[in-house]
């Protein structure tokens, strides 16, 4: 199983300092704690998408391709990158770049978004939610998988003859998780292609979420990917942590009760009884964390939210190094456990095992279209059978 | 003064199985409050009317004030916790359904205009609907049609022709006080919401899930 960290990037007031961070501060903190995560060993960061303020990840492939050069181990990823509102065409190529530049250490995940007045700002109509993740995904997909692509929709001008550059590297598009807390629909997409879901349950119900990943896994099967078992799973989670439970909660109080979206509302304690946010211990958070394999199966990928509600950077590198040195050594050995079979994957898949997977179904596509020739000088590229890339053959070997 | 016939469109009565479960939703703030007393009175009067049609009933009353703060959380975190979780299932899931509020500031109150604001607005379409308001004096009694009925017509519910209003007067007006007291307004309007109940069950809430397109279906027109 995974592990790792994802953020929504909301620039909030420290309640018990009065500190607001600016964008730039807000942006730059980001940074140091993906790059800390990416020391302290987690295996996955991931940045929001957001077009409004309080929040600064507008754009989501400028911060992780610098994390990318910056970083050594850690997969960077998005939660969630916006498939209704953005052009599936600037999808493809700076994913793809991002691919590229990040060696395949990098997926992402399809998400709707729920703010309203980003729909109309960025030209769409935020009742058509459902159609447009769903062609603008059907359109993404064949840009990376096919090389020339004519298409015609309900939702953008139609492309003749485009191809959408950099060609995904070694010709096998990037690993695509769907997020959706509330729309069986999404989960029904991600069960149709095969790919990841991901069901960000930190603000819901345990019972909800086992109900959506439960039919993620009937579908995921029903399409013919594999077991239901074997489909692949994520879930979001929060946590706060101290050596001894009562400083976490004396500490993490005044940001959860000032906190966006929660705050002002229910109580800690009814909070941390009803949703995955556990305050506590790192022994509390490892007991209530290797408890979600028993509600939806056992799963590839546990994220946390760690860096939000105005907390300052030394806690969220303080409560990153206590998660990657004392939950997650402890949770990846029990959910390892628990795992019920050799073929119910382990991790989500690497880009080498999509690689390798592809090469065996004979699907790997070129690297690029240059051995095609020029329409307008009608020579041919030279050297247009690109090898696997290093990193590829090098994890290939391992 | 008789009950209108209810038109045959709507079935003989029995028709369907015979256990109903009725819900009352009662928003007042005080203990007692008038407006439960209201609601009780209401109740009674359809299980009587349901009773002499062959039904069993079953009665779920929800105090609003009982689960006012979590309201407010639901509204806040967008989903229902404990007790709460409860009554949105009692009334969802009734056969019939009772709500009566005071009127506060010409209106409903802002703690019943909050519960139905929690209430998934599908859960309600087409059941049967008896509404009932409380207030000082007769001279807020047409918030019911202003306000609370056109609330449950929004949300596709089938508001019985009846509503009662009680004002303070009332519960020391005669009987057959202009032919219209209190109590006969209570039968009358208890009247119309068995006959309605009588003939229709509760589904129960659509699946989500099975309700979901195949991803052909989705990708359909595409």
């Amino acid at each position: 199983m995974q592990f790792g960290i994802f953020s929504v990037s909301d620039v909030t007031t420290d309640p018990t300092t009065g500190h607001t961070p600016d964008d730039t501060e807000r942006v730059r903190n980001m940074l140091t704690i993906a790059r800390h995560a990416d020391e302290a060993g987690l295996d996955v960061f991931a940045t929001g998408e957001h077009h409004n303020p309080p929040f600064v990840a507008s754009s989501p492939t400028t911060m992780l391709g610098y994390l990318a050069g910056v970083t050594k181990h850690i997969t960077l990823s998005t939660a969630t990158t916006l498939i209704t509102t953005n052009d599936p065409v600037r999808l493809a190529e700076e994913y793809a770049m991002l691919q590229v530049i990040s060696d395949g250490r990098m997926d992402l995940m399809m998400g709707r978004g729920n703010t309203g007045p980003v729909y109309p700002w960025f030209g769409k109509d935020i009742r058509e939610g459902i159609p447009l993740a769903i062609e603008n995904y059907a359109l993404l997909r064949r840009l990376w998988t096919e090389d020339v692509v004519d298409w015609e929709g309900k939702f953008r001008t139609p492309l003749q003859g485009f191809t959408s550059t950099p060609r995904p590297l070694d010709g096998v598009p990037p690993f695509v998780w769907h997020g959706s807390i509330r729309s069986p629909e999404i989960a029904e997409q991600a069960a149709f292609y095969g790919d990841g879901f991901l069901h960000n349950n930190i603000f819901w119900p345990m019972h909800h979420t086992r109900q959506m990943v439960r039919f993620y896994r009937q579908r995921f099967e029903h399409y013919g990917h594999g077991r239901a078992d074997q489909a692949i799973v994520g879930l979001g989670g929060q946590a706060f942590m101290r050596k001894r439970s009562q400083d976490a909660w004396n500490e993490f109080r005044p940001y959860f009760d000032n906190a966006p979206v929660y705050g002002h509302g229910p109580s800690m304690e009814d909070f941390t009884q009803q949703t995955p946010l556990t305050v506590g211990s790192p022994q509390q958070v490892i007991d209530r964390y290797a408890s979600f394999v028993e509600e939806v199966g056992y799963y590839q990928r546990q994220l946390f939210l760690v860096d939000h509600a105005g907390l300052p950077l030394k806690t969220v590198l303080e409560q990153i190094d206590l998660l990657a040195g004392e939950v997650v050594p402890e949770l990846r050995r029990i959910a390892e456990a628990k795992r019920p079979a050799d073929d119910v994957p382990a991790n989500p898949p690497s880009h080498a095992e999509r690689v390798a997977a592809a090469a065996a179904a004979g699907e790997a596509g070129a690297t690029h279209v240059g051995d095609t020739a020029d329409p307008y000088t009608g020579t041919v590229a030279e050297g247009t059978q690109q090898p696997a890339s290093q990193h590829t053959q090098q994890e290939a070997r391992a | 003064m008789t009950t209108p016939e209810i038109p045959d469109t709507l079935g003989a009565p029995g028709a369907t199985g015979t256990r109903r479960t009725l819900a009352v939703v009662s928003a007042g703030l005080s203990q007692p409050s008038s407006t439960r007393l209201l609601a009780d009175r209401l109740a009674d009067a359809t299980v009587r009317e349901l009773e002499d049609l062959g039904h069993e009933v079953r009665v779920e009353t929800v105090e609003l004030r009982d689960v006012a703060h979590a309201v407010v959380d639901a509204m806040l975190t967008r989903f229902p916790t404990g007790d709460l979780a409860r009554a949105l299932e009692d009334v969802t899931g009734a056969d019939g359904l009772i709500a009566v509020s005071p009127v506060f500031t010409t209106s409903y109150s802002g703690l019943f205009k909050s519960f139905w604001d929690v209430v998934d607005p599908d859960a309600l379409t087409g059941m049967p609907v008896l509404l009932g308001a409380t207030g000082g004096t007769a001279r807020h009694s047409l918030a019911l049609e202003y306000a609370m009925r056109p609330l449950f017509t929004y949300l596709r519910a089938d508001v019985v022709p009846t509503s009662v209003f009680a004002a303070t007067d009332d519960w020391a007006a005669s009987a057959d006080d202009q032919g219209a007291g209190l109590p006969r307004r209570i039968a009358r309007a208890g009247r119309e919401l068995a006959r309605r109940v009588s003939v229709r069950e509760n589904d129960g809430p659509a699946d989500p899930f099975a309700a979901t397109p195949s991803f052909t279906e989705l990708l359909g027109g595409n």
